[in-house]
């Protein structure tokens, strides 16, 4: 994989940042939805789909192309996003979202929509599916490499250690675990509903490769996927630390955002405040 | 008298019949189809060999897959494996799968129409000793409610292998349900095996249509269902006994034409009456031809450890229990 040259690396970050504005549009008129997830992965977002995965938006069942698993499937608001950004379907239906007879359900339906890979939503399934993939990759001698999405909230659920256990037995190395750690979910902070920590000792323990990262990062994660590329035997996982709400003072690192959108004052300054990064530069829109 | 055009089994009536479990047929029909399709793989979660997984595993040790004591991790692998251009077959004991892992086979099988195969084992009462714990007596309605769900009780050991080579021909996700105990052999190598057909296997003799039962039964118990009939004929009865293999997609179209021409029905299960099979036909007779129905099958409880015979009399789901279910729902004509 190419390092990202400084030039690229700001075409990128200006993306995420219009992909994060969408998603408050996207919110605002679909009237529910999550807020904090998607917001938090929207660089982690933009830089796999505008960098990091081989893929062809025109051709979605492309027999080759890596796929992105996204396990944590109601922070869809980002996926649909950048998916439209990277040329899957038009922009503007992304205004659709969780209204009727619209492609962009509530929570993503794999033949629903191009360049959605799997169903989800109902939490701690997607690594599996994950798995299931790689191992037809192994079967086929096939390229293509699978990842995974994964919100820190969802590793409460048995199924994922059921999946951590199998993928470390099994050595998909060709398996590549993102996990967003941004230390909420719904009820509260994850270590006071179920605590998750030592997340690294734990995956470790059952023989993956774990790297840690800033998940606003890019350079950081462009660096963690080659890393997880050369490491042999072994599936890693790359532990994002990301800040929920990112971009939006007001929702940033607030687990009352997870599960809710903007009201129209709300979606109004939060489109502010990322129009003029946090008031730094002036906004085209004013 | 046996239906002659589907050339079952003479010696089915016979003491000495040959008596195999269906879960056999899962085993031999798998590893057939594992060596015609290279795109097969199995999964087994700890059960390999009292799921008859084991001959597979051995033969094609790469397509086979142990996952451990983990149910909910088997129907998910299996649902990336099912979208991946494989043809996944998934083995435990239908308490298990799809008992534990519902949600699993709901979203990421059945929802995302993936390709993949279940086999629930050792369902029914007749599962015995083990008790209630491990006798699956609801998987037909959890899986019959599903979308995209195609559903097969097979009735011995041969159809259990037709069932489960016939899977692999169809596009999506289907649920294939056996038994742990041996029981008759009812079908031969002749015999054909149609997805969703529902075949005549007992019928009135003679040039008339008319009897005065259907009884539409699935699983092994169309053996007794078959025993009743047999047994009905020295009382001047006749009756017509459907084997429907396929409980869905039903087939509604052979089963109301002997509705109609017996003018009562009675139904036998090795599950709850609710949402099984009888539940199945009594929709469809509520929808297109109100009759007359009783149900042979659970009664809202769950079963007990015993022998698989003590259990089925004791249950009401033996011969004789379907003996009254049939006067019972001819008095109502």
């Amino acid at each position: 994989m190419t390092p990202l040259h400084e030039g690229r690396l700001q075409y990128l970050e200006e993306l995420s940042n219009k992909i994060r504005e969408k998603i408050i549009e996207m919110l605002l008129a679909a009237g529910s939805g999550h807020s904090a997830g998607p917001l938090g992965m929207a660089d982690i977002m933009t830089a796999m789909y505008f960098h990091i995965l081989n893929h062809k938006p025109k051709q979605p069942k492309w027999p080759d192309r890596d796929r992105l698993v996204l396990s944590n499937g109601h922070i869809c608001p980002v996926l649909y996003a950048t998916l439209a950004y990277a040329g899957y379907f038009p922009i503007e239906e992304l205004m659709t979202l969780r209204k009727i007879d619209s492609r962009l359900q509530g929570h993503p339906h794999r033949g629903a929509l191009p360049g959605v890979e799997t169903t989800s939503g109902p939490l701690g399934s997607g690594l599996s599916q994950a798995i299931g993939i790689a191992l037809a990759a192994k079967l086929d001698k096939a390229k293509y490499r699978t990842y995974c999405l994964m919100s820190d909230g969802e590793h409460d659920e048995g199924n994922i250690w059921e999946a951590v256990m199998f993928a470390g037995k099994n050595k998909l190395s060709n398996l590549t675990g993102i996990l967003d750690r941004n230390n909420i979910q719904i009820d509260g902070y994850t270590e006071n509903v179920m605590p998750l920590e030592n997340l690294v000792a734990k995956y470790e323990a059952f023989n993956w490769h774990v790297l840690e990262i800033d998940g606003h990062s890019m350079p950081e994660l462009i660096a963690a996927v080659s890393e997880a590329e050369a490491i042999y035997e072994k599936p890693t996982l790359i532990i994002a630390h990301t800040i929920p709400g990112k971009g939006v003072s007001f929702m940033e690192r607030d687990y009352l955002w997870h599960g809710k959108p903007p009201n129209k004052e709300e979606a109004a300054r939060a489109l502010k405040e990322l129009r003029t990064l946090g008031g730094r530069i002036r906004s085209e829109h004013e | 008298m046996l239906n002659p055009e589907l050339k079952l089994n003479e010696k089915l009536f016979d003491a000495d019949v040959e008596q195999k479990p269906t879960r056999d047929g899962y085993g031999t029909g798998l590893l057939k189809a594992g060596e015609e399709n290279p795109n097969v793989v199995a999964l087994c979660a700890d059960l390999t060999e009292s799921t008859r997984t084991e001959a597979f595993a051995k033969k094609f040790p790469d397509r086979f897959f142990e996952v451990g004591v983990a149910e909910q991790n088997m129907a998910t692998i299996a649902a990336g494996l099912g979208i991946s251009g494989k043809i996944p077959f998934i083995a435990s004991y239908a308490t298990f799968s799809p008992g534990r892992n519902y949600e699993q086979i709901r979203t990421t099988i059945a929802y995302n129409n993936s390709n993949v195969k279940i086999a629930g084992h050792h369902a029914g009462i007749s599962v015995g000793p083990d008790g209630a714990t491990h006798q699956a007596t609801e998987d037909i309605a959890i899986m019959r409610a599903m979308p995209n769900m195609k559903v097969f009780v097979p009735c011995d050991a041969l159809e259990a292998e037709r069932a489960t080579l016939s899977a692999v021909k169809i596009s999506g996700p289907v649920y294939l349900r056996f038994a742990r105990e041996k029981s008759p052999v009812i079908t031969t190598a002749e015999t054909p095996f149609r997805p969703g057909r529902a075949d005549i296997y007992w019928q009135p003799s003679g040039n008339g249509k008319k009897a005065d039962v259907a009884i539409v039964a699935c699983g092994a118990l169309v053996h007794a269902a078959l025993l009743a009939a047999k047994e009905l004929e020295k009382e001047k009865i006749t009756a017509y006994v459907v084997n429907s293999h396929t409980v869905k997609p039903l087939d509604e179209d052979v089963i109301l034409k002997v509705a109609e021409r017996a003018g009562a029905v009675v139904s036998v299960e090795e599950h709850q009456v609710a949402g099984g099979l009888g539940g199945a036909l009594a929709e469809l007779f509520a929808k297109h031809r109100p009759i007359p129905m009783e149900f042979v099958g659970l009664n809202d409880t769950f079963g007990e450890s015993g022998r698989p015979d003590e259990l089925l009399e004791k249950y009401g789901m033996g011969r004789r229990d379907i003996i009254t279910a049939i006067k019972r729902a001819m008095a109502r004509k």
